[in-house]
């Protein structure tokens, strides 16, 4: 069996400059916070960064964008971020605000090899501008693109050596879905466990969309 | 009784038994405490879950277990968690009974504007869009003025989170109803009359023949 657990820095060594990239989270709660962190420190530049929001300036994702290593932001939330509001204002960082179920559907469509996404919501509103309106039975629906990823960064509670992992409580949000998403699946894992350990039943991300696992809980 | 909690107890009144439920931060968020005797709901939490229960004790606060809004919640007996794309399936798809948000304006047509003020103030539409477009019912519980300002408008005037989404607004003067003629005022607060009302309305208020006072 191919051997999928690597080290932070093996992990961060894959993530270049200008790379786009998905984090799952939301509000903070939680973002693969250990590999977060390492790319902090290494300072990767021009990123474009896929997720829910931007958590806090001190938390998780937060700091890549107080950090300044953002260039594109897409998010349906930076409320909680006061910096990437300044960045975004001062032209620093360029920001493209989806609602959070259209942020959704874009990513799982792409994993799920489909075309794009017909939705109802943001027609008539400023997120339709320059957006394909498609009438379908008599029905108006926007037209939605995929939204794919060089790397998924992705946080697990459990995961067992093939890469299926289970999720703990609100942790799960866009995780799974971005694990379908992207070249490399990167999860973070609070518990790596053997194979078997975690009944099939509980798995939530097959470990066949996961490329590797950092080992979050046999380092802190 | 603060105002706040005068709208939030009138809204409670529109909840039905078994009604699946999404509140909005602040206001909409109280409404859960003033539900009807034999009234059970079950909260929609966009992050992903059904079954929001009360605030954790001090102390208690789970890091894994947080609202829309990042604060810390509890999940009830029966609850049940799923990724963000399935939270849609149930927002967008029609399988959310009400949900109650604030709004900076909503017009006489429900149209409803309450993600950014240009230049000022852009957090993001977050959940609202999918919210108020695929919820059966959508209500704005919110005051009935800023500072002084409208807010009930003929027309809005920032951007807009939803058109023709709106179903309800209640604010602490009224109940009003968005219906294909305007808004319909359906109900008054006894401390107002309906010429305070309109006064502090830029829509023109529709009197319902059945006029009744706020009962909360």
């Amino acid at each position: 069996m191919k051997n999928k657990v690597i080290s932070v820095q093996e992990a961060v060594n894959m993530i270049q400059d200008g790379m786009t990239i998905m984090v799952g989270g939301f509000l903070g709660c939680k973002n693969p916070y250990v590999i977060v962190d390492a790319l902090v420190a290494k300072g990767v530049k021009d990123l474009t960064l896929i997720a829910n929001d931007t958590s806090f300036p001190e938390i998780g994702i937060g700091k890549l964008i107080v950090n300044k290593q953002v260039k594109k932001l897409i998010a349906s939330h930076i409320g909680t971020n006061k910096e990437t509001g300044n960045q975004m204002n001062s032209g620093e960082l360029e920001v493209e605000l989806v609602p959070q179920g259209t942020l959704a559907e874009r990513i799982r469509v792409a994993g799920a090899g489909l075309g794009g996404v017909l939705t109802p919501t943001g027609l008539g509103t400023i997120v339709a501008k320059g957006k394909d309106i498609i009438t379908i039975d008599g029905k108006e629906y926007l037209l939605e693109k995929p939204l794919k990823a060089d790397i998924a960064l992705i946080v697990g509670a459990k995961v067992d050596k093939k890469g299926n992992v289970r999720y703990a409580k609100a942790t799960r949000n866009f995780n799974p879905i971005m694990a379908t998403a992207a070249d490399i699946v990167i999860v973070e894992a609070d518990q790596v466990v053997e194979v078997g350990e975690i009944n099939p039943d509980d798995v939530i991300t097959p470990g066949i969309f996961v490329n590797f696992i950092v080992d979050a809980g046999g380092i802190s | 009784m603060d105002e706040k909690e005068y709208i939030a107890r009138r809204v409670a009144k529109e909840l039905n038994d078994g009604d699946v439920v999404n509140l909005g931060i602040g206001l909409p968020t109280m409404v859960a405490n003033f539900l009807p005797e034999g009234i059970e709901i079950t909260l929609q939490s966009e992050n992903g879950f059904l079954g929001i229960g009360p605030a954790p004790e001090k102390g208690q606060e789970d890091p894994y277990l947080v609202n829309a809004g990042g604060i810390p919640v509890t999940i009830n007996p029966g609850g049940a968690f799923f990724d963000s794309a399935e939270s849609f399936v149930i927002i967008r798809g029609g399988h959310v009974d009400a949900t109650v948000l604030g709004a900076l304006e909503v017009d006489e047509k429900g149209n409803l504007a309450n993600w950014m003020v240009p230049g000022k103030m852009v957090p993001g539409m977050g959940g609202a869009m999918d919210l108020v477009t695929g919820a059966k019912k959508v209500i704005v519980a919110m005051n009935h003025t800023a500072k002084g300002n409208h807010k009930i408008l003929k027309e809005c005037k920032l951007p807009l989170t939803a058109v023709h989404a709106v179903d309800l607004i209640i604010t602490e003067m009224g109940v009003m109803e968005v219906t294909d003629k305007g808004l319909v005022l359906k109900e008054i607060n006894p401390a107002f009359t309906v010429e305070d009302v309109q006064a502090a309305t830029e829509a023109i208020l529709i009197i319902a023949e059945d006029l009744r006072l706020i009962e909360i």
